[in-house]
């Protein structure tokens, strides 16, 4: 398998492999039939079939990095044994593992975080390979989502208690069963996993931490001169408050002074701690990563940084690699001290040092993530190094077998975060169902997808709403953006909302092209939550144009029978249509004539000339309008002209009527709508947690009803107004979908 | 010789709205197909449009024009008026030509239909004489030989609810039409009910509850738009094929998602709909009575272009199981089929009959055998796949191949046996402690034993459920079986 993949990999490499010192190749993977999940790597495949590694790897992972795992285990001869909890049974990393195991029921912490379990598969599948004189290694591939309570932490964090002394339990756990772990090792962990200790270490490593200062200050004066040696801005804050509470900013010593005197008091009458910090303010912060590797054996490379600003509730959604804000200089610079930090703790394994970067291209570290890390595949694509392998090679006891001078920049990578959730909602809240109609845009150049889902699979509350991770490779940042575009249009998912619309409206924002973004990138382009995309007049026409044509290529299909009925089928002479669509706000007269395959439309006394090949059941249609080409979905139609397009990523709904129809239904009666302030509905699928009221209590405007728990995030329901409670249709426990019944007030 | 001079005359499509108390005279639209007919009715038709419009109905001309292709309407009788005379009905100013109803012949989508429209204008649109004349070429002797399909968009009482109840479909507008044998001052009066006219017979009462209606439409202009819709799918007559429209959705079309859509438990439910509209041309699948009886699923959709009528148990609800409302909407559409040479497709996920008295003291076994008679006597193709369960009787009565099925498949999931493991068990070792349940399922709960004896003809992958169906109705289309001459057979009504 692993050969033949090799095979087809070089055979299909036609990239002028010259630029790189690795030649990147492009290989479809093969997949047996148990696999129904094709991707397209954007990595090398290089590997010494002669190099002994690990028989067999046990992945306590599930979905899309699951399978990602396996593909490079596949490639490099291992054998692997997937963990999943029953729902999960038919997932694709099930299927593509040459084992798999069911580790209990569907909740996180019954199954992938059930460490009894796992340790139990480790046993069961030792026992088998035992007698095939085998050696077992488990491979945590964890995500680390930022500071969230990511589902794919191998072990839980709670708030009270940190996942370290659990992992370090787990990792003993594993040396006494004689099991390696794929990772850095536990010193390592813990010194990065504690944020006190981490910074300290970083600053013993010369790595430029945030510089600050906390403890009493004495007076104004005294503050001045600490900010002034850290240099303005600067935060000020009391101590014990935590978070942002509290916090002022400072350019200057006057406001320094101001921020000294309020704080000083707060911290006195509010905390009864006088203690104050004083802390470098960074402006517009952008999140740059550095990706290091590092062996058993002294050696640690940095493969250059990721750029994972784009960020929504400090979950990232579109990164990139290279950054477009990192000369050479700085490059190094990080890249230099990210190493640095890796061999102050010993690092081995592949990890990420996340640094905060300011205007100026001032760094500061952050934290290390001793993970291979969601967006790692940007770091591959220009690279081309294979992390996972690289993983297991320095596990196994390897060298690496690279020089920093060996680690080019070629090309540009950029990732998508392609997320089962609605964009219109706080910019992504989560969205469950099946995935009725799935694919890929494997058909177009240089795209990657990392995916752990397939046609039929489900999306459900208990896991990470993740569909996928939309990889696309250029040899410069436009051309990697464009193929983005093209990618996301091609992309189709029905059956779950998604958040194409968000991805292909932020990739194609003017600030993210020119570069300019940071941390706080979406609440300031989008200060009133996502909308979608706003068409030009211009794009209006179009859709509008195309959206006629497709009605018409309808209407014309359907007076086309086969076969010679015994009555004749009257031939329609028609050749013109007159139209009217209801688009968003406005109603658009639209006149359709046909001429051979193709369409004339005139919209806003404006002709426009729409060509295709009009296939009504493809789910992607390619349309050129006036030698403009699109890819749009039809997502549905009804017999009343209802349609919803997905046009430029976002989805339009449009009702095509005929002039008459159009003319006749102003005298339909106005549908009345449902009294939203009575009645309480879930906003998105999820586990209700409590519930506050019962019939006949009296509620006033604002006040909590229930909460409902979805992904991990507990949201609050509240009435719209005051009245009593008429009924209850939910208790703690249950299951809601988007859009069910939770409580109706009288 | 009389009677295919009759199908080929009338191949029609009658389309039947009754309509409501409401209109003064005079009031009349005035789209008219032809300009010298419009003289002759100008000096009903002021031009403006009539109230009826404000009160969020179209007028009886408007529905036809929006029903039929456009210039395609023909009408008949346009001169005839009524022949009342008592109470000064014979005066002048209470004659209008037509009287209460258009009727006429047009196209959908170039093929052919026969059209009436009752007009709410005149007379509340009430059945005089001459208006059950113009109205009576459709008669109970056209059912089963063209299809017939009432709309109704307004109140319909009395007597006239017994036009639509004779033909194949009747659907309703909401809101706005009643379907009712004594509207609620009669009931009030007979039996002190309080009752409104749309608890009483509103589109919600006839499409949940009573099942009289098939389909509700938001207004009159969704509910003409989607008849046009749905005439396609039907043949214009018994003497014609089911329509095969163009496609674009291959018939070798492999549909991965359907090898994880049941469910690994197999007491968990799934939604049958998932299925069917992922098999059918481009997922196009026009539901019949979707909210009355939900454990079937019935309806109408295209495979490789050609007309289908697909019959599935919904494990949604109830399990999915048989009851005597499922059994009734279930055998009375595979009836419509079968007479007007539409292929039937079953999906079978069924548990059994519904046990208890309610449906024994219903009839459940009567009325269970409509559907078992239905599909026994059906001579279309016959296409069974079961999806899991298939149990008992209701395994026999869901186009078994005891009933003459063409090609009956099983999924892997399926389990084709007498009875469920815990209830076989339990009758066999009459409460003795024992673990044959386990062996029961081994045994029995898989398409095996059904497939060694030759009950299904294959056990196939689910993904290519579509690419087999498509073949098959290829090959089936020249079916021609007849059943033994009979004067009609005595379905246990």
């Amino acid at each position: 398998m692993a050969a033949m993949a090799l095979c087809r990999a070089a055979a299909g490499g036609k990239r002028p492999a010259g630029r790189a010192l690795l030649a990147l190749l492009k290989c479809e993977m093969l997949c047996s039939r148990r696999c129904l999940v094709t991707s397209r790597q954007l990595y090398s495949v290089v590997h010494d079939p002669d190099e002994k590694t690990f028989e067999k790897l046990l992945i306590a992972n599930r979905g899309e990095i699951a399978c990602r795992v396996i593909k490079t285990c596949k490639k490099m001869g291992i054998k692997t044994v997937a963990i999943h909890s029953d729902v999960d049974a038919n997932a694709v990393h099930v299927k593509m593992a040459d084992e798999a195991v069911c580790v209990g029921p569907a909740p996180t912490s019954k199954s992938y975080l059930n460490m009894d379990a796992i340790m139990e598969v480790i046993k069961k599948t030792r026992a088998q390979a035992v007698s095939l004189n085998e050696s077992i290694c488990c491979s945590c591939f964890i995500y680390r989502k930022q500071k969230s309570q990511s589902l794919y932490f191998f072990l839980k964090v709670h708030p009270g208690y940190g996942f370290l002394s659990e992992n370090k339990e787990f990792a003993r756990r594993l040396a006494s069963e004689g099991v390696t772990f794929i990772g850095p090792d536990t010193c390592a962990i813990q010194a990065m996993g504690d944020k006190i200790e981490s910074k300290l270490l970083a600053k013993k490593a010369k790595v430029n931490t945030i510089p600050g200062f906390d403890g009493v200050v004495k007076d104004a004066d005294e503050a001045v001169r600490i900010a002034r040696e850290i240099g303005y801005p600067v935060m000020i804050k009391a101590s014990a408050g935590g978070g942002g509470k509290g916090m002022r900013i400072a350019w200057d010593d006057e406001e320094t002074r101001e921020g000294f005197r309020f704080s000083s008091q707060e911290a006195a009458s509010s905390f009864g701690d006088d203690r104050l910090l004083i802390e470098k303010f960074i402006d517009n912060p952008r999140h740059i990563e550095i990706q290091v590797l590092a062996d058993k054996h002294g050696n640690a490379l940095w493969l250059n940084e990721r750029e994972c600003s784009i960020q929504r509730r400090n979950q990232k959604v579109v990164e990139e690699a290279p950054s477009t804000f990192l000369d050479p200089e700085t490059r190094r610079a990080m890249g230099e001290q990210a190493v640095a930090l890796a061999k102050a703790v010993k690092y081995s394994s592949a990890g990420t040092v996340e640094f905060l970067v300011d205007s100026s291209k001032n760094f500061y570290f952050l934290e290390m993530n001793t993970r291979l890390q969601v967006e790692h595949p940007v770091t591959e694509c220009i690279t081309g190094l294979d992390l996972v392998q690289e993983m297991i090679r320095v596990a196994k006891g390897y060298p690496l077998r690279h020089k920093q001078a060996d680690i080019p920049i070629s090309g540009w990578a950029v990732e998508c975060r392609v997320y089962a959730e609605d964009p219109y909602k706080s910019f992504g809240l989560p969205s469950i169902g099946r995935l009725s109609q799935y694919q890929e845009p494997l058909h177009l150049p240089s795209v990657r997808v990392d995916s752990g889902i397939q046609q039929g699979s489900d999306i459900s509350i208990y896991y990470d709403p993740m569909i996928s991770k939309l990889i696309t490779y250029g040899s410069n940042r436009a051309e990697a953006l464009k193929r983005m575009e093209e990618a996301l249009d091609n992309y189709v998912i029905r059956g779950v909302t998604h958040n194409i619309s968000l991805l292909r409206e932020v990739i194609i924002h003017p600030r993210f092209v020119q570069g300019d973004i940071s941390t706080k990138f979406l609440p300031e382009v989008y200060p009133d939550g996502f909308k979608g995309h706003k068409l030009t007049d211009l794009e209006r026409r179009e859709l509008l144009a195309t959206a006629a044509s497709l009605y018409v290529a309808e209407q014309l299909r359907s007076q086309r029978f086969l076969g010679t009925p015994r009555i004749p089928i009257a031939k329609s002479q028609r050749n013109t249509w007159e139209l009217s669509v209801h688009l968003e706000d406005g109603v658009y007269p639209v006149a359709v004539s046909k001429n051979g395959s193709s369409f004339s439309v005139e919209v806003d006394g404006i002709k426009l000339n729409v060509t295709s090949e009009w296939n009504l059941a493809s789910p992607l249609l390619s349309v050129t309008i006036d030698g403009t080409q699109r890819t749009i979905q039809r997502l549905s139609r009804n017999a009343t002209g209802n349609t919803s397009i997905q046009f430029l990523g976002t989805v339009y709904k449009l009702q095509i009527l005929t002039k008459v129809a159009a003319e006749l239904s102003k005298y339909m009666p106005e549908k009345a709508a449902e009294d939203t302030s009575s009645i309480l509905r879930s906003p998105m699928p999820g586990a209700v947690v409590a519930v506050s009221v019962k019939p006949g209590d009296t509620v006033s405007e604002g006040q909590e009803i229930c909460v409902i728990e979805a992904m991990k995030m507990q949201n609050s329901m509240i009435a719209a107004k005051t009245g009593k409670v008429k009924a209850v249709h939910c208790k703690a426990g249950d299951t809601v979908g988007e859009g069910d019944l939770l409580v109706e007030l009288e | 010789v009389a009677s295919a001079v009759r199908v080929s005359r009338a191949p029609a499509q009658p389309h039947r709205c009754v309509t409501e108390q409401a209109g003064k005279k005079g009031e009349s639209r005035c789209i008219s197909p032809r300009g010298c007919r419009k003289a002759s009715l100008r000096r009903r038709c002021p031009g403006a449009r009539p109230r009826r419009g404000e009160r969020g109905k179209l007028t009886a001309r408007e529905r036809i024009l929006l029903l039929l292709d456009p210039d395609s309407f023909d009408e008949y009788d346009m001169f005839v008026e009524h022949r009342c005379s008592d109470f000064g009905m014979d005066s002048d100013k209470n004659k209008y030509p037509g009287d209460s109803v258009v009727t006429g012949r047009g196209r959908i989508n170039g093929r052919l239909a026969y059209v009436f429209s009752q007009d709410f204008t005149v007379f509340g649109g009430s059945l005089s004489g001459a208006h059950a004349q113009k109205i009576c070429k459709r008669n109970v002797l056209c059912s089963g030989v063209v299809p017939q399909i009432s709309l109704i968009m307004g109140p319909c009482a009395g007597g006239a609810v017994y036009s639509p109840a004779l033909t194949d479909f009747t659907f309703m507008v909401k809101d706005t039409s009643y379907l009712f044998i004594t509207g609620p001052d009669v009931v009030k009066s007979v039996t002190n009910e309080d009752v409104t006219q749309e608890q009483l017979g509103g589109a919600k009462t006839h499409t949940a509850v009573s099942g009289v209606a098939h389909r509700a439409f938001e207004n009159d202009i969704d509910a003409l738009l989607n008849l046009r819709e749905f005439f396609n799918y039907l043949p214009l007559s018994n003497r014609d094929p089911a329509p095969v429209c163009e496609c674009h959705d291959p018939s070798n079309r492999l549909v991965p998602e359907l090898e994880t859509v049941v469910p690994i438990e197999s007491t968990k439910a799934y939604d049958m709909l998932d299925i069917i509209y992922s098999i059918v041309d481009e997922r196009e699948f026009f539901e019949i009575m979707p909210f009355y009886a939900r454990n079937i699923v019935v309806g109408f959709a295209r495979m490789n272009g050609r007309t289908v009528g697909i019959v599935g148990n919904q494990p949604k609800v109830a399990s999915g199981c048989l009851d005597i409302n499922s059994s009734v909407k279930g055998a009375r559409f595979v009836r419509f089929c079968d007479a007007f040479n539409i292929p039937l497709i079953t999906f079978v996920d069924v548990p059994g009959f519904l046990p208890g008295t309610a449906q024994e003291y219903g009839g459940i076994i009567r009325h269970g055998a409509k559907l078992l008679f239905a599909f026994a006597e059906a001579t279309v193709p016959k296409i069974t796949i079961i999806t899991r369960k298939a149990y008992g009787g209701a395994y026999d009565v869901m186009s078994s191949k005891h009933l003459r099925g063409d090609a009956n498949y099983a999924w892997p999931t399926a389990e084709v046996a007498v009875m469920g493991a815990k209830g076989a068990v339990q009758i066999i070792f009459r409460g003795k402690q024992t673990d044959a349940e386990a062996e029961y399922v081994d045994k029995f709960a898989n398409p095996f034993p059904a497939a060694m004896r030759g009950f299904v003809d294959d056990i196939i992958q689910p993904s290519t459920t579509r690419m087999r169906i498509c073949h098959d109705l290829d090959v089936l289309a020249s079916k021609a079986q007849s059943n033994p001459w009979k004067k009609h057979a005595n379905i246990p009504l």
